[in-house]
């Protein structure tokens, strides 16, 4: 007789710990093919404002880290996912039907991706950043800051799209609240237990599982959410009303992307959306 | 009420390092603010007569001859000899060896015969001869003592030598009034302005003055806001009030206006008065009495109608 | 003897500009009768009407943003950048040649001390424009792409308005777009004189147009399909409805909206300096600023001192004819804005913070409110949380760094804020714990062409000034 599976409960990412939903929902996440992969956590919005609070507060500590210190737990990510490749793809290949290969090449973009991100973090200020000659006797410097915490909805891409939305948005040191795939929501969970085993601090990713339609928007009209990125949102209805909420505290806006292809390399506004410029002046005298 | 902070160099420099910083920008930047502001007409003719009232009409020169100091004597009772109206200038300023020429000419005219003193302009001899060179200039009738600080003990953070030296030289003017010069051209930076303008102030100078006149920069605006602040608080924390005397470089009425704005916003209007401000200046009178004649006039003067003494 | 000095008037001559009985829009390089109604706009130091002005109805706004996108298509966006370049030079250039009607014009329309517009307002336009001109050519460089969006609506505020028209048109004409701009329905005279400006440069028809208005002619520029671009500096409760009304549209939008700027004064700073600071940074244009320094902040430690030399510095202002080249406080932009000072100030006192103005005769037509400090404020006054927007200043006491950052960012704006401190170690942290787009440190209430500005939070989005300005511009690379 062949040993029985144990098999993996998916709960939440927040705040470092792996809570089920305070709601206690779950619901059924199948294959590609139709058969039952797993039950996923349903998160309510109470769910969501604990991971706001979880991503504040993680904030100040992950934004005031080095640049480089960054770098080095997003490569430390890096690291880790390459060390459990076979398990990713397993789970890609089962959750999107793809083949070998393509689960191979997604997780493989994904490691990837998130080492040329691990290298952004200390060069964006160099690259966005400005000395402004002024017409007298100043220094002036504009650098970029993180705008604080942001809400994103993860595309389809269980990996691959939501390394390539989340790993921008930390590098830059903002703290993250990503709702994750709907239909594929357990590589997410998965690579919250990388994320969780790589330095990474609690709170600075949290990832619920769960329906767009019914937390997106209380993430939308939080007031202590500073930016929502809309990219896997497929619904134009809904992403409208995100956005309309949104602008209850004027939240930096990405719009919706559902069809990006996360293989390209990306450009810089991935991170520039989700920075603020700060410019300081100063008297130059003796 | 000063002594626990003189009692020492290091108390006297905790006490000077820690008055507030003067950053140069906003200074400068105030300085030109309230350099345009605009006066007319009545207003201004008061203000030129008020800034001759103001002048310590002044000859430093190696070629000083008495005759050159008497003719100057004459201009400072009368600067214009076509008008009686026209106000006499506070004091000539000269050279201790000219003093006694100056008083016979000036008499009981109620101007003041200012004297450079300390070895003017370095200030580099022994301290006796300083002394001797005050006394000198005060026994010859000389009203008032203008003396220069020792800016290499200044600037090497020797401010108590440099305190002990005022308050010698102020022992030595006896009833004469002491203007302490700083030569700010060669202390640089507003801080050690300002440092040096509460020194000579604890130190008991009646004025404080910015310049010999031999360094440039010499007087500018922002160095005398500097010192006009140092006096203004001063008063607030001691009641008692101590002059100032921008020296060097103040040419033209305009200028002149610019400084007089200057003292009424910044130090208050007590201080329009030629007992708290003066003009150490050569050039500057005859433009004051040209401006003087167009204001009486109504039209350009040109300078062929004064006299270039 | 202390009123030697009270300086006599001197004004600056009206002679130089010349307003018309009535003003059309500004529409395809010529201009219009409106369709709509007109409305007057008044000098507010005397509240003397100095011309009708035609409020641009949507059919109005809708010939603009035609004409904008016919001289985009046609003419704008084919030409290089350095012929655009330019264009945007000889801007410059005319406005300093008619600098000093600009100056009076502004002065007259919206209240500001002559010596205001004249060393601050237009010099700075005229820098803009230059500025701007020389990135025409060059945008290939600036990280943004080259590729202009397309007709972009530009609705500035009143408190600077040639100024802001500046920030607005200047890199949005760089990047090769055309606009259709709306100033403020309380200062649209300098708007109108631009657009004369732009007909002496010979600027193609349609590439600016110029309509006036107020509420209902923005949210027809807002709501228009046809524009490409929104920018807007005002108010943060419009600034939220503009974002709505874009929400699910392709529009590319920058806010810069309001502020409650912590003007924070340590025990070591350089005190005299700090005054003007604390002085420029909230009487500065009758405190109509976003980025007035509205809170000061200040140690414990030195308040008494700080409140008694502000007191005295503040007793010296004048306040008066804004013509007058001694004026450094004008008068209020309009009765609204007016009354709405009044009525937080009102509160301010009944909520027990105590009010202390200075001692200057007001004139009695026109609209003017005194310099205002209130002590005694905490972070639960209304005033000390609400934007104000006058010449009030709200003093609130800390003890220790953090206490400062913690107090200075308890605000859902974060346009600006000023650090006085003679340590430059703590200048520098506590730059960086200031959640503000522009931190001044030892200085306030500056500005430079090739300085980004613009604010964190509920303070908008999007840079104005500088390379950044660009971004709002520019269709940059997408990934």
């Amino acid at each position: 007789m062949s040993r029985i599976d144990v098999r993996k409960t998916y709960k939440l990412y927040i705040g470092g710990q792996f809570p089920r939903s305070e709601s206690g929902r779950s619901y059924v996440v199948n294959d590609a093919k139709g058969r039952l992969l797993a039950n996923a956590a349903q998160a309510s919005r109470k769910d969501a404002r604990d991971a706001v609070v979880a991503a504040r507060s993680a904030f100040g500590g992950w934004s005031t880290k080095t640049a480089y210190n960054r770098a080095q737990i997003v490569y430390r990510i890096a690291e880790v996912l390459e060390g459990r490749r076979e398990q990713f793809e397993a789970e890609l290949k089962a959750a999107e039907g793809i083949s070998q290969a393509k689960a191979r090449s997604y997780v493989d973009a994904a490691i990837d991706r998130l080492v040329w991100y691990a290298g952004w973090a200390d060069k964006i200020t160099q690259v966005v950043g400005n000395a402004n000659p002024v017409a007298g006797p100043y220094f002036n410097l504009s650098t970029p800051e993180p705008s604080g915490v942001i809400a994103v909805v993860a595309p389809r891409g269980a990996l691959l799209g939501l390394v390539s939305v989340v790993a921008p948005l930390i590098i830059t040191g903002n703290t993250v609240v990503v709702i994750a795939s709907e239909e594929n929501p357990l590589t997410a969970i998965t690579l919250g237990e990388v994320m969780a085993t790589s330095d990474l601090p609690g709170g600075v990713v949290n990832v619920l599982t769960g329906s767009v339609a019914e937390i997106a928007p209380w993430l939308a009209s939080h007031m202590d959410v500073n930016g929502i990125d809309l990219t896997g949102v497929e619904d134009a209805a809904l992403a409208t009303e995100l956005e309309v909420a949104g602008a209850d505290n004027l939240k930096r806006v990405r719009r919706p992307a559902p069809d990006t292809d996360w293989l390209v390399e990306p450009a810089l506004d991935r991170m520039t959306r989700f920075l603020e410029t700060k410019t300081v002046w100063h008297p130059i005298g003796v | 009420m000063y002594d626990d902070i003189v009692r020492s160099d290091s108390s006297l420099r905790r006490f000077l390092h820690g008055l507030p910083g003067v950053d140069q920008v906003g200074c400068e930047a105030r300085a030109a603010g309230l350099g345009t502001r605009s006066i007319k007409t009545t207003a201004k003719a008061y203000a030129i007569d008020l800034a001759i009232r103001m002048v310590d009409l002044t000859t430093l020169e190696g070629a000083d001859t008495h005759g050159k100091v008497k003719a100057l004597a004459s201009k400072a009772k009368r600067p214009d000899p076509a008008d009686p109206s026209c106000p006499a200038t506070a004091a000539v300023c000269v050279y201790p060896d000219m003093v006694a020429t100056a008083k016979q000419t000036l008499g009981d005219s109620g101007v003041h015969v200012a004297a450079v003193a300390t070895a003017f302009p370095s200030g580099r001899a022994a301290m006796d001869i300083k002394l001797a060179d005050t006394r000198d200039a005060v026994e010859a009738g000389a009203d008032e003592i203008d003396m220069v600080i020792d800016r290499g003990a200044f600037l090497s953070g020797r401010y108590l030598d440099v305190y002990d030296e005022i308050v010698q030289v102020k022992e030595a003017c006896g009833d004469a009034h002491l203007k302490v010069i700083f030569e700010t051209g060669e202390l640089q930076t507003y801080d050690n302005v300002r440092r040096a303008s509460w020194l000579a102030m604890m130190a008991g100078g009646h004025f404080i003055k910015t310049s010999t006149g031999k360094v440039q920069p010499a007087a500018t605006l922002p160095v005398t806001l500097i010192m006009l602040e140092a006096v203004r608080d001063f008063r607030d924390q001691t009641g008692q009030m101590v002059g100032v005397k921008p020296a060097g470089g103040i040419k033209t009425t305009k200028d002149a206006i610019k400084y007089l704005v200057m003292v009424n916003e910044i130090a208050g209007p007590d201080w329009l008065d030629p007992d708290w401000f003066r003009f150490g200046a050569s050039t500057l009178l005859n433009d004051l009495l040209m401006q003087r004649t167009k204001m009486t006039t109504g039209r350009y003067s040109g300078p062929d109608y004064f006299t270039l003494d | 003897m202390s009123n030697i000095f009270e300086y006599a008037p001197a004004p600056e001559s009206r002679a130089i500009v010349d307003i018309k009985p009535s003003y059309g829009l500004f529409i395809d390089g010529e201009f219009v009768d409106g369709t709509g109604k007109a409305f007057k706009t008044i000098n507010p130091a005397t509240e003397e009407v100095l011309a009708e002005v035609a409020e641009a109805s949507d059919a109005d706004v809708d010939a603009a943003v035609k004409a904008a996108r016919r001289a985009y298509t046609r003419v704008w966006s084919r030409m290089s950048g350095a012929e655009r370049a330019k264009y945007l030079y000889r801007i410059a250039r005319i406005i300093q040649e008619r600098g000093r009607e600009l100056a009076v014009l502004e002065s007259i329309d919206n209240g500001k001390p002559i010596k205001e517009s004249r060393d601050v307002d237009i010099p700075v336009v005229a820098a803009h424009f230059f500025y701007y001109a020389g990135w025409a050519d060059k945008l290939e460089h600036s990280g943004y792409g080259s590729t202009p969006l397309g007709v972009a609506g530009q609705i500035i505020p009143w408190n600077f308005p040639l100024l802001m028209l500046a920030w607005k048109i200047a890199p949005a004409l760089a990047c090769g777009n055309t606009v259709v701009l709306k100033p403020a329905e309380t200062t649209p005279l300098t708007a109108l004189l631009f657009a004369e400006i732009c007909q002496q440069a010979d600027l193609p028809p349609g590439v600016v147009n110029i309509v006036t208005g107020a509420g209902e002619t923005g949210r027809a520029i807002v709501s228009h399909p046809d524009v490409d671009k929104v920018a807007f500096t005002g108010s943060t409760d419009v600034g939220k409805a503009i974002a709505r009304a874009v929400a699910g549209t392709d529009k590319k939008v920058t806010l810069e909206l309001g502020g409650k700027a912590a003007n924070i004064v340590f025990d070591d700073a350089p005190l005299d300096q700090a005054i003007e600071g604390i002085v420029n940074g909230i009487f500065f244009n009758q405190g109509h600023v976003c980025c007035a320094g509205s809170r000061l902040l200040v140690q414990e430690s030195v308040a008494d001192e700080v409140m008694e030399r502000l007191k005295r510095r503040m007793a010296t202002l004048r306040v008066g004819d804004p013509l007058d080249k001694n004026t450094d406080v004008g008068a209020i932009n309009s009765a609204e804005q007016l009354a709405k000072i009044r009525e937080l100030s009102d509160i301010g006192e009944a909520e027990g913070a105590e009010r202390w103005s200075a001692p200057c005769e007001l004139p009695s037509n026109g609209y003017w409110f005194a310099p205002t400090v209130f002590t005694g404020v905490s972070q639960a006054h209304r005033i000390a949380r609400e934007e104000i927007f006058g010449p009030v200043l709200s003093v609130l006491t800390f003890r220790t760094p953090s206490e400062a950052i913690e107090k200075a960012n308890n605000t859902p704006f974060g346009l600006s804020a000023g650090v006085w401190t003679d340590k430059g170690s703590r200048i520098l942290s506590m730059a960086n714990r200031l959640r503000a787009g522009v931190v001044w440190a030892n200085t306030f209430n500056k500005f430079d062409p090739t300085s980004p500005f613009g604010g964190y939070k509920e303070s908008g989005y999007g840079r104005e000034g500088g390379r950044h300005g660009l971004e709002g511009y520019l269709k940059g690379e997408d990934s």
